[in-house]
């Protein structure tokens, strides 16, 4: 292998921006560098995989033949056929596939019968990971994978190259980042680094008290206890003699030991009833204000250098640090009843590739002036109060709760035939509760209509939804990464469209608006999207 | 056959009335969409074959085994179904594909189209492309198409394919979204 790399200083018009392809430019430019292959020894990593995988068919033959001496002769040939097989697979797919370390990308062809090429630009490379398992480890050999962040994980992998050789991609895909960064960049990120510092200490964003967390773990009320327990009663029930869910035994223990139940008479079995009632509520209650005092104990949410940090736990204390740079963008959501009394959560929505989960709760409980500060520091804003919202199509209204309504009305149709049939005494039944259901899927779309919207502003795209506890989706959209208009045939008919916008992180997608608005929506984020200097955009 | 073929300007007054929605685009104030190599259509019949030519193989055994059988039937049935399927498979659906997919490569972004029933119109701005791959499966070596995918850091459409491209467009494709990608630090 030639260790010897000379970087190919070639100049960006070896690429040619605006140029008609020609037939030079098929495979590779011109005086790209020389496609390289991997390590030889990765056959023999390959070679030696195949082992395990020949296990099992020669046994199989083996057992299936039987143990005498032709089935082990057969189960043996068996297994020498899959892995030469396999070997020979491994070293095809060695000698098919280079990679080539050029002057703006690290490109990878491969593929026996297929070909497969992928070019990742060095911008796009966040980071070279190395990987040394205990074979490739024997032979010195490294996996070396490239981690570029694309939505749909799928990176760039090379296996298996000398541990040297993997070093010296990594140094050097890094060094190539460098050279590429250019000085305006660096400029604004050491101002960003600067004001950064000055707030070192960390201002608190947001914090909540006990009181607050009485008022939070209030509405958090929840029968999860009694679930709990009917799942013990149901283990219990398999080790006691008693049937739990036999009517019968309580009725019996109810006359036999309380007897005195059934005299007090229907007011004070009404009065039972409340307190029973009231038992349930108080548990349920408890249950919430635990679950909220140990899961948000000593909630703290500042701003440092690194980005938002946010402390909570009573038992477990946890610590997460959310760089601000990685906020793709917002989600403002509640609850049916706090809705009522003007409390919201907040979310950041941030990159996949983040550890853990890729939505991290920055305000579980708050008003939405409290909201407001914390949407500021990461670079955001809350809809302004004249803030133009449109909504869906009135069409889409039309054919979602007609398209909802239908499957009842299909339902009912079948019940009322089905029952006709066996039991016409149920039809009445059968027909008219699939019509009230489709009645009432229908209202609740159109309700659903009305708070289903969007709006657009500078920078900006808002996307509003549900009745009676409306989410509010907020993007920044720099950070769109794609925008596709989809149509289903009743829609192609209808003329209205969705609009699904590239999240990182997240999914995002306005649906139902008229395909005019649609092209108008995107054509606007575009517009921002190409227009955003890189450098702006690290400025955020 | 020519090659650029995704050079705006060019080889587009040749089919104006071919883009899947001709008023959508005017809506939009877009350009006309480039069509894809005409080897495409009869790629996906091949590929379309290597499942319908076995289904019919498959309902002629059937046909014959029902006749043998003496099932009430007549001859040739499920036969004549799976044929009406495959012809409209092989045939028919190829051709309509080809016709509602097309593309257009702009100065900052690609632009694909595609979808008979599910239409969809996508665009990639490339400074927001991550990656490019430029596939061939066997079928398509043999027609010298390829198929281009640029690779998103965001969830929907992580990765937007287009087939159907001729491999020499293919890769100087790729070169020039390459070429064009900006550096930003998502």
């Amino acid at each position: 292998m030639n260790d010897e790399y000379a970087p190919p200083r070639q100049s960006a018009a070896g690429l040619p921006l605006t140029a008609p392809a020609s037939a030079a430019a098929r495979d590779s430019v011109p005086d790209a560098p020389a496609p390289r292959r991997t390590a030889p020894l990765s056959v023999a990593v390959g070679a030696i995989g195949s082992l395990q995988q020949a296990i099992f068919p020669a046994l199989a033959a083996a057992f299936g033949i039987g143990f005498d001496g032709s089935g082990v002769l057969i189960g043996l040939l068996v297994g020498l056929a899959v892995i030469v097989v396999s070997s020979l697979i491994s070293y095809l797919a060695w000698a098919r596939l280079t990679y080539t370390v050029g002057a703006e990308d690290i490109r990878v062809e491969s593929g026996i019968i297929s070909r497969a090429a992928r070019s990742v630009p060095y911008e796009r490379i966040q980071d070279v990971s190395l990987e040394q398992k205990l074979l490739p480890r024997v032979f010195g050999l490294v996996a070396v994978k490239f981690e570029t962040g694309a939505g749909g994980g799928d990176d760039l992998a090379l296996t298996y190259l000398a541990s040297a050789e993997g070093e010296r991609l990594r140094q050097l895909v890094r060094e190539r980042r460098d050279e590429t960064e250019t000085p305006t960049e660096t400029m604004a990120r050491r101002d960003v680094a600067k004001t950064a510092a000055a707030d070192e200490a960390g201002d608190a964003l947001f914090t909540m008290g006990p009181r607050r967390l009485f008022i939070f773990g209030t509405f958090e009320f929840s029968l999860a206890v009694f679930a709990v327990l009917g799942g013990l009663l149901q283990y219990l029930d398999t080790f006691l003699d008693i049937e739990i869910w036999d009517l019968d035994f309580w009725r019996d223990l109810a006359q036999e030991r309380g007897g005195w139940l059934f005299e007090l008479g229907l007011y004070a079995q009404a009065i039972g009833a409340v307190l029973g009632l009231l038992i349930v509520a108080l548990i349920g209650s408890a249950t919430g204000l635990f679950r909220t005092f140990s899961r948000e104990w000593g909630f703290f949410l500042e701003r440092t250098a690194r980005g938002f940090r946010r402390r909570r736990g009573l038992f477990t204390r946890t610590d997460v640090v959310m760089p601000i740079h990685r906020v793709q963008a917002l989600r403002v959501g509640t609850r049916f009843v706090r809705y009522r009394f003007g409390w919201h959560s907040l979310r950041f929505i941030s990159l996949a590739q983040d550890a853990g989960s890729s939505s991290h709760v920055v305000a579980p409980f708050a008003k939405m002036k409290e909201l407001a500060p914390i949407v500021e520091a990461a670079g955001f804003h809350l809809p302004a109060e004249d803030a133009q919202w449109y909504r869906a199509s009135e069409r889409y209204n039309l054919d979602s709760a007609l398209g909802d309504a239908v499957w009842f009305l299909v339902g009912g149709a079948i019940g009322g035939t089905a029952t006709a049939l066996t039991a016409p005494e149920w039809t009445g039944l059968a027909i008219g509760i699939p019509l009230v259901m489709a009645g009432l899927s229908a209202i609740a779309n159109v309700l659903a209509w009305q708070f289903k919207r969007h709006a657009l502003d500078q920078t900006q795209i808002m996307v509003r939804s549900g009745v009676l506890s409306p989410t509010s989706t907020i993007a920044t959209r720099v950070k769109l990464h794609s925008a596709e208009i989809a149509q289903g045939p009743i829609a192609r008919w209808r003329g209205y469209a969705t609009l699904h916008l590239g999240l990182a992180g997240g999914e995002l997608a306005v649906p139902g608006i008229p395909l005019a608005r649609a092209h108008e929506l995107r054509a606007s984020i575009l517009k921002t999207i190409a227009a955003t200097d890189f450098s702006r955009l690290d400025g955020d | 056959m020519e090659s650029a073929a995704h050079e705006p300007g060019r080889g587009e007054a040749a089919n104006p009335a071919r883009t899947p929605a001709p008023e959508s685009n005017a809506l939009a104030g877009e350009a006309e969409l480039t069509k894809l190599d005409p080897n495409f259509v009869p790629a996906m019949r091949v590929e379309a074959m290597f499942f319908w030519v076995p289904a019919l193989i498959g309902a002629l055994i059937a046909d014959g085994a029902l006749q043998a059988n003496e099932a009430p039937v007549p001859f040739g049935l499920v036969s004549a179904i799976v044929l009406v399927f495959a012809l409209v498979f092989v045939i028919r659906l190829p051709a309509r594909r080809y016709q509602a997919r097309g593309y257009h490569m702009s100065a900052d972004r690609l632009r694909v189209v595609r979808g008979i029933l599910w239409h969809s119109d996508t665009i990639v701005p490339f400074g927001r492309v991550q990656h490019i791959d430029v596939n061939q499966g066997p079928v398509e070596r043999f027609f010298d198409i390829a198929t281009l995918t640029v690779h998103t850091a965001g969830t929907h459409n992580a990765s937007v394919q287009l087939p159907g491209l001729k491999h020499e467009t293919a890769t100087s494709m790729r070169e020039d979204i390459r070429a064009r990608i900006k550096r930003d630090s998502l």
